[in-house]
């Protein structure tokens, strides 16, 4: 039975007939499960494997209402099955468990649950659990249309108490918009909804990549703290958008924020991010990013989802507008991150890259890295009291997710971390390839376990130290953090025209990474810590943050970038340079308007910003000499973590 | 043509005594000797390990008039809250036999079956992680204990379940003598489950038979 029955008719015999997918790898449960819920009158279909119950939401997103799983299952973590549910296909999850433990139930409140069921499960609870198919239609439908809500803390509390988790909102919320970017980049106001949910809706404005980048620059220019959507309306100056659009927007890119940080392991829907340049840009950013990897690197279907999404038109056309990539509808200042993701869009050659890369998640990265920028240019000016730092952290969370995506190991582990560390593994990764790798993955895990107990600000803020030390400005940068080699500085000065030319950098030394996250370390005290961040990361690293951060740029670059293919290249190359970015974050862009705005940002901020190595930064196998990196930072200023934050965000 | 007062009957009726069941399936056996015409087909089930069957002046056994339907309800009922006041089970399993009915008619044996399959598989499991001189991977051992958790808590095992509880904090603590004590206890208080279910399981089937018996054209 179609959702669209409950919003016509209420008085229809709605949950009768829900059609629930129930995933538990004990065959004991499972089948009682199944019981319970045909006993409720509902359509179950049951699987004992993750990977199968992917298989059949992907077939078809329309089959199913509701996903029920367990959190432990041999083949893959419930956790990041619900992300993925959560992002691909926009389905309200509950999870399932024996353990009903303060810190399980956290995570998967964090990871966007709508539910968290002990067992045994009773068959009360499940009489109750359509609920959380028609509040999200609900809401998503309210949200959609900007109606009711005017500000951002009503759609806030409403959303929250639709869902009874904003970020989880949000997220689905962003994912929706993701789902509907494939249909509308440009700014247009149209029903278009390929979601049962959104049937019913009004026609909604879609969050374009240009639409977006002008949102981003005027919260930008605002302040994210003090960005009103009134205000934001007057700066963006857009006919046919209303308050309402831009406070729900607004509200969905505070989520994605918080989200960015709060996600450890996302495998993003890669198409979902690569192809649709609008709206989903937040939740398409992180999940997207995540996804896209993942996909890629993971099981066919993943794969094949990665690819189609690198294959999308809309990431090529990502890749050419300076929105950037990815996210759709970010303003052009904030959108640099996007071009990460048009990296992405960069289907041939990155689909090719991503093949080649042995990493799972390197794609996520990618995604991650454009999401994660733009996370960080807000938090970075969020934070511009607080901390700086903080909102480096945040930075890596998305350059680190992808890194951790493909080095699960590393970044699941690495949740706990400290966001300085996080941070500072960030920036590593962003530097040098190898040493990126093990930053990076330090940084997801730390970005990943920092972030549900602290604010994306003060992630930032771990990491803005670090990147501040690191650059105090371009000039600093390049004396402080790069002694060995100054091509972390050159690149981060020469960063905006690189940026410029992104498509037409030659193929980027990894070494110039390397040697920066090198100079990052003697720089900083807090490099330090990335140091042995890397130190220790790095055998696991190198190969994958290598290829994560390559991804994004490799992506962008698309032009004989072999990175990606490579796993040498992907362990040298995967860094994000840091540079001294004004904002924190500083998302290299393949359009040099994207540069362009991100520099102005940086500078407010002061913030160092890693960002992946664009095009060509990317060297197989080559770090190690800083003559090279110097070379090759030159040649181009390949922000990974930008590009991936970036990505993140508008994905 | 065969009758029930043919001889070959009474000694079967009076005298069987069938080998106890395979514990671990929750099927009757079968006697050996079984040429039963459908129409007596009935008495398959009839055969009850260790049971001797008094015999009627009609030469039925009283079972088979259907006078015991009650009497081995009552027995059913007596079983479970006995097991119910050791604790061996709980409400959830009273759930279970809820959502048995003409839709799912053997529910609660199947859920229970595979109960006890993937139970034996986790104690193997269990068993020799722990049996391992170099065992160290406690958290796949929490796994296992998780699922054991999980699965015993579904069925309504409520000292399965509490022993497998103590056994993961156990685990969660490294403890290997701990855990091996709690094994132990594991693997005894699964036997004792075990063994009530199958003596539940045979009771209610000797009383449907009975009931059916009463009426022989509705079955």
């Amino acid at each position: 039975m179609r959702v669209e029955r409950v919003i016509s008719d209420e008085n229809d015999s709605f949950p009768v007939g829900m059609r629930v997918l129930a995933v538990d790898d004990d065959p004991t449960c499972l089948l009682l499960l199944e019981t319970l819920l045909t006993k409720c009158k509902y359509n179950v279909t049951t699987t004992s494997q993750a990977i199968t119950a992917l298989k059949m939401l992907r077939e078809n997103k329309n089959k199913f209402d509701l996903v029920i799983s367990d959190v432990h299952m041999p083949d893959m973590d419930g956790f990041k099955l619900l992300e993925l549910v959560g992002l691909e296909m926009d389905l309200p999850v509950i999870m399932l468990s024996a353990n009903g433990d303060t810190k399980l139930v956290m995570e998967g409140i964090t990871h966007g649950a709508c539910d968290y069921l002990l067992k045994p499960v009773r068959i009360e609870e499940l009489q109750n659990i359509w609920q959380h198919v028609i509040r999200r239609k609900k809401f998503d439908r309210k949200d959609r249309d900007g109606s009711g809500s005017q500000d951002k803390p009503y759609i806030d509390s409403s959303e929250a108490a639709g869902l009874g988790n904003v970020d989880h909102n949000g997220k689905f919320n962003k994912k929706r918009k993701d789902q509907n970017e494939d249909e509308d980049e440009e700014r247009d106001e149209n029903g278009h909804d390929n979601e049962d949910l959104s049937t019913q809706k009004k026609p909604r404005v879609v969050w374009s990549v240009e639409l977006h980048r002008k949102f981003v620059a005027a919260v930008n220019q605002l302040g994210i703290e003090k960005a009103v959507p009134k205000k934001i309306l007057e700066l963006m100056n857009v006919e046919n958008l209303t308050r309402e659009n831009v406070a729900s927007h607004l509200q969905k890119f505070r989520l994605y924020l918080k989200r960015i940080s709060c996600v450890a392991n996302q495998q993003a829907n890669m198409a979902a991010a690569l192809g649709s340049v609008d709206s989903t840009h937040l939740r398409m950013g992180t999940m997207n990013g995540l996804g896209n990897f993942h996909t890629l690197a993971g099981p066919d279907q993943i794969h094949n989802a990665a690819f189609r999404s690198f294959q999308h038109s809309g990431v090529l056309r990502r890749l050419n507008t300076p929105a950037g990539v990815g996210i759709s509808g970010l303003p052009s200042s904030g959108l640099v991150q996007l071009s990460p993701v048009q990296n992405l869009g960069n289907t041939s050659t990155y689909q090719r890259k991503l093949q080649s890369f042995v990493i799972p998640g390197n794609h996520n990265a990618n995604i991650l890295q454009g999401m994660p920028m733009s996370l960080e240019f807000y938090q970075l000016q969020n934070n511009r009291a607080a901390s700086h730092v903080g909102q480096f952290p945040s930075v890596d969370n998305t350059t680190v997710l992808p890194v951790s995506s493909i080095s699960g190991s590393l970044i699941d582990a690495g949740c706990s971390n400290s966001p300085l560390l996080g941070v500072t593994s960030n920036s590593l990764l962003l530097e040098g390839s190898s040493q990126l790798p093990t930053l990076h993955a330090s940084n997801l895990r730390d970005s990943v376990s920092g972030f549900p107990n602290r604010s994306t600000l003060s992630d930032f803020t771990s990491i803005a130290p670090a990147s501040n030390q690191l650059h105090g400005s371009k000039a600093d940068i390049q004396d402080q953090a790069f002694p060995i080699s100054c091509n972390a500085g050159k690149i981060i000065s020469s960063a905006p025209q690189d940026w410029n030319a992104p498509k037409k950098d030659a193929p980027y030394q990894s070494n110039v990474p390397s040697c920066s996250i090198n100079s990052l370390r003697a720089v900083n005290g807090d490099m330090a810590q990335l140091g042995q961040c890397l130190d220790q990361n790095n055998p696991i690293f190198n190969r994958n943050v290598g290829f994560d951060f390559v991804d994004p740029l490799s992506i962008k670059c698309s032009e004989g970038e072999n990175l990606a293919m490579e796993p040498s290249v992907i362990e040298k190359e995967g860094y994000l340079m840091v540079q001294p970015s004004r904002q924190g974050i500083y998302i290299p862009d393949n359009e040099g308007e994207n540069f362009a705005m991100e520099p102005s940002v940086i500078e407010k901020e002061g913030y160092l910003i890693v960002q992946p190595r664009r095009q060509g930064s990317y060297i197989p196998g080559n770090l190690g000499s800083l003559e090279d990196l110097a070379s090759a930072m030159t040649k181009q200023v390949s922000i990974i973590t930008s590009i991936s934050c970036g990505n993140f965000f508008f994905s | 043509m065969m009758s029930l007062h043919d001889d070959r009957w009474k000694p079967r009726l009076l005298e069987c005594e069938i080998p106890a069941s395979n514990p671990k399936s929750l099927q009757i056996s079968k006697p050996k000797k079984v040429n039963l015409r459908p129409h007596f087909l009935l008495l398959k089930f009839a055969f009850l390990p260790g049971f001797k069957y008094p015999v009627a002046k009609t030469g039925l056994p009283l079972w088979m008039l259907g006078l015991d339907a009650d009497r081995l309800r009552a027995d059913l009922n007596r079983l479970l809250a006995f097991l119910f006041h050791q604790g061996i089970l709980d409400e959830q399993y009273l759930q279970l036999q809820q959502l048995q009915d003409e839709s799912s008619p053997n529910f609660v044996s199947e859920v229970v079956n595979i109960y006890f399959h993937e139970s034996e598989k986790l104690l193997r499991n269990l068993r020799s992680l722990l049996m391992d001189r170099e065992f160290s991977d406690y958290d796949k051992m929490g796994i296992h204990l998780n699922q054991f958790i999980g699965s015993s808590s579904s069925i309504g095992a409520k000292r399965v379940r509490n022993v497998c509880v103590a056994f993961r904090a156990a685990s969660d603590q490294n403890n290997r003598a701990g855990c091996l004590r709690a094994l132990e206890l594991l693997e005894h208080e699964y036997c004792i489950l075990k063994n009530k279910l199958h003596e539940l399981f045979q009771i209610e089937q000797q009383r449907l038979l009975a009931a059916g018996v009463r009426y022989p054209m509705l079955n």
